[in-house]
């Protein structure tokens, strides 16, 4: 490899992609350039559809099926890319630029253990012979932190835990000495906790091989950490490019702007009047069926009427159990559900529609929550009928209502869920539950799956909803930016456990319970040293670490 | 992984069991709904009636169905499964003969028929949509789409008649040596392979090309790793499951789908036999015949149970 000074490692100039849309070629990628230094990492952020995977991809030559490169020249140490065959593009691929995907659990070959995967690249790109590479993999996966760095590569994808995998990933891509690392939204699935020590890793690693890096995200806050330049790109346009420091404290463009407050916090409200509760969940123990470990111990729970308590843990803390022990979907080995004193039977088939009724839940993926060949109307005509047995003009009066309460065109009645946005689908959802006239809405990760604006867009909807219609919310998430956002009262999970519940204003401020001041201290925030800052304080014994909360 | 294996081994050999014995009633049923009977059968249309009342009450045919497949079942359960009633010879010895020759049969085609369909399977997936594709594809759905006793008379017509390299009856008997034995079944075999070979290759392609969308496969194309690699080794060690499933069922076809092809070809196997039992009403063979090829078809699911179990690493290395 030939360092020539003067020249850029990446330059992209004017690049138009376009992809097959319902069989018209579109312009996903409006003639954008970025130039990359070595050694430099630039951000691309953006929400979905933006087009960020998409132009982070072209450093590799490479785009999606179904995509195509228009016109403008990809440069790789002044080497064109654009119109070089498949055969010369391999050579570049996993050799001279590396990829690191998303999912780590879904981009590892299941059949193979990940020092087989981890050698492929170089030794079939004739860099190095076999035990070469098995050398360099145990330390790669010792510079990314990985226990046992001598053996893990022994173990197939699914014997490690999802942290891992994505360090591994990382391992992978610097395998063959890279000039630059592709980070497509490395963190983005991780559990907030996880994702810091990942993301330390991976910054680390990155550093101590002076690698250049494409860090994709939609997450401002995290590129804010890992990035020296960013690029704010919004329906294949940039919006704004700038050093990330500077943009960050001063956006000029109004998107950009809007990005960064999305974590504003609302104030919660008050004087929880504590006569008229709810839902009570007393010493639930529960253990799915055929298992002999309890996925929840002894797990006590209030609502109150009209208010939302947000139930916040990383996966595996029992949080959604919970909701299928409440609703009746799984019933609990001990313990009781009492709703407004009264006690619910466990399951849910001998349960009278008056209590199925007051009690309706909205899922995370409206998509797969919805009969994709049943009309928007019938979608949420449904409850009306089941439930109230409202049929005729009354019916179809209420479906429009009801459309109008989430703030949806009346003529979207005749439309089917496939014609709808991730955000439109997720507000059918809370039509269909607010249908059934229900008292308590159990919200699972409602949000989770949508974009960041479109994400408040339905927390404020929801906020609105139960100003009007006094309706309590409980509110599943992993996320503390929409805890703050919507909660009256929080319950930290960990475990299967109640860690820490109160109103929001005593939980988020000190003292607070170790592993709640764990999850607070691992959301990402919009300062550039935020990360470098926390690995410092966890390292100082400052901060409580999984480490020290005896996590694996 | 080895308890759960033995487990589910065993699970399937017990259900195994309810199902030989559920084939026996229907086998029953089905014989005694047809017109006619052993000695109505051996004795022809002409026979006086005193003559096959003798017949049948010397046979035990009067007595009622329940009672006969009593009987039947008792001794069959001891191993006993009784004596033709066509030719009074023990039935367990005529069919071992014949067993014999079909269990030659299929794995002489599998021996063929497995690797080439899996081999056309991987190019077609490789090469995929280009004309080798379309020429395989289009290949192998007319040989499925044919009529099997169709196939076996094109392939007659041409090697046998025109050509006359192999023989048209497929006699073969115990004296023979290999390669005489392999010419002599040449025919039969080739007629077997053009059918499964088409089921195997389908299967192949299709769920080769089904995982071509896994996130797993465009990491490894963003490794630069060549298209033959990624279908072979990135692609096919996931893509097993299906495969064995229908290899399995092929294997299955090919001991108990060949009545057709062995009486084409006049092949002494099992098929044959079971033809002359029923034209003979000679239920003990029908009977026994019946069972072995149940039990093959059990036996052989629960080896892809198996095997589709060792090939998925989920299941071979556990967390």
């Amino acid at each position: 490899m030939s360092k020539k000074v003067g020249k850029k490692l990446l330059e992209i100039n004017d690049l138009l992609i376009e992809a097959d849309i319902e069989g018209e070629w579109k312009p996903i990628i409006n003639s954008l350039s970025m130039t990359l230094e070595r050694g430099e990492i630039i951000g691309l952020i953006g929400e979905s559809g933006a087009g960020k995977s998409t132009f982070g991809l072209t450093a590799l030559g490479y785009t999606k099926p179904g995509c195509r490169i228009v016109s403008g020249s990809i440069k790789l140490d002044g080497v064109e890319l654009v119109g070089k065959s498949d055969a010369e593009l391999r050579k570049i691929r996993g050799n001279r630029v590396a990829y690191v995907a998303q999912s780590a659990a879904a981009s590892f070959n299941p059949a193979h253990t990940l020092a087989e995967q981890f050698t492929e690249s170089p030794v079939q790109h004739g860099k190095m012979k076999m035990s070469e590479a098995r050398k360099r993999s145990v330390e790669m996966f010792r510079l990314l932190d990985m226990p046992d760095p001598e053996n893990i590569g022994e173990r197939y994808p699914h014997q490690v835990s999802g942290g891992q995998l994505q360090r591994a990933m990382t391992a992978m891509a610097l395998g063959s000495d890279p000039d630059i690392i592709i980070f497509d939204e490395p963190t983005t699935a991780l559990d907030v906790t996880t994702q810091i020590e990942v993301l330390g890793a991976i910054k680390e690693a990155v550093k101590a091989r002076n690698v250049a890096a494409i860090y994709i995200s939609h997450d401002l806050a995290v590129v804010a950490q890992m990035a020296d330049r960013m690029m704010v790109l919004r329906y294949g346009d940039l919006i704004e490019e700038g050093n990330a420091r500077e943009m960050l404290a001063n956006p000029k463009q109004e998107y950009t702007q809007k990005l960064l407050n999305v974590r504003s916090q609302r104030v919660g409200r008050t004087g929880l009047d504590e006569e008229d509760i709810q839902l009570n969940v007393e010493n639930i123990t529960a253990r799915y069926p055929g298992t002999n470990i309890d996925v929840l111990t002894n797990v006590n729970v209030n609502v109150v009427k009209g208010k939302t308590v947000a139930v916040v843990g990383e996966s595996g803390s029992g949080k959604s159990t919970l909701a299928r022990v409440i609703t009746g979907l799984l019933p609990p080995s001990q313990g009781s559900v009492k709703f407004h004193g009264r006690e619910l039977t466990p399951a849910l088939k001998t349960r009278p529609k008056k209590d199925l009724q007051s009690i309706q839940m909205i899922y995370q993926m409206a998509d797969v929550a919805m009969n994709p060949r049943q009309k928007i109307k019938d979608i949420i005509g449904r409850p009306l009928e089941f439930y109230l047995g409202i049929t005729g003009k009354q019916h179809d009066d209420r479906v429009l209502d009801l459309l109008r309460k989430i703030e949806l065109p009346e003529d979207y009645a005749e439309r089917y869920p496939l014609q709808l946005s991730g955000g439109e689908k997720q507000r059918v959802c809370i039509a269909r539950a607010l249908a059934a006239e229900p008292e308590l809405i159990i919200c699972d990760e409602v949000t989770s799956a949508l974009d960041q604006l479109v994400a408040e867009g339905i927390l404020d909807l929801l906020l609105n909803l139960q100003k009007e219609l006094d309706v309590s919310y409980l509110f599943i998430t992993h996320d503390l930016a929409t805890v703050k956002a919507i909660a009256d009262e929080i319950v930290v999970m960990y475990q299967g456990g109640v860690v820490e519940q109160g109103a929001k204003a005593d939980i988020l401020a000190p003292p607070y319970a170790p592993y709640t001041e764990l999850l607070l201290s691992s959301v990402p925030e919009m300062d550039p040293d935020w990360l470098d800052n926390l690995v410092e304080k966890r390292q100082r014994g400052e901060l409580p670490t999984s480490e020290s909360l005896g996590q694996s | 992984m080895k308890n759960i294996l033995i487990d589910i081994v065993l699970q399937r050999l017990v259900i195994g069991i309810f199902i030989l014995f559920g084939v026996s009633i229907l086998i029953t049923l089905g014989v005694e709904a047809l017109a006619g009977d052993v000695c109505s059968a051996i004795l022809g249309q002409a026979a006086e009636p005193a003559t096959v009342a003798a017949c049948q009450a010397k046979l035990g045919l009067n007595d009622p169905m329940h009672v006969r497949y009593g009987n039947w079942l008792v001794n069959a359960i001891q191993g006993d499964f009784g004596t033709s009633l066509a030719n009074n010879r023990e039935v367990s010895e005529q069919i071992g003969k014949r067993l014999g020759n079909t269990l030659y049969l299929a794995l002489t085609t599998a021996m063929f028929a497995v690797p080439i369909g899996i081999l056309l399977g991987v190019i077609a997936a490789l090469y995929r949509n280009s004309a080798i594709d379309h020429i395989i594809s289009t290949t192998t759905l007319t040989t499925i789409s044919s009529p099997e006793f169709f196939l076996a008379y094109i392939l007659m017509a041409i090697f046998a008649v025109k050509l006359g390299w192999l023989p048209a009856i497929s006699n073969v008997s115990p004296s023979m040596g290999f390669l005489e034995r392999l010419q002599a079944s040449a025919l039969p075999v080739a007629t077997l392979a053009l059918i499964t070979v088409a089921h195997m290759m389908r299967m192949t392609r299709a769920s080769i090309v089904s995982l071509l969308a896994s996130p797993y496969i465009e990491m490894a194309k963003l490794k630069g790793l060549t298209p033959g690699r990624i279908i072979i080794k990135h692609a096919l060690p996931n893509a097993w499951s299906p495969i064995i499933q229908v290899v399995v069922l092929n294997l299955a076809y090919m001991v108990v789908g060949v009545v057709v092809i062995e009486v084409v070809f006049v092949y002494p196997g099992l098929g044959a036999l079971i033809v002359d039992a029923v034209l003979n009403r000679d239920l003990p063979v029908i009977q026994a015949t019946a069972m072995v090829f149940a039990a093959a078809y059990v036996l052989l699911f629960i080896l892809a149970d198996m095997l589709s179990m060792l090939a998925n690493p989920r299941l071979r290395h556990r967390r």
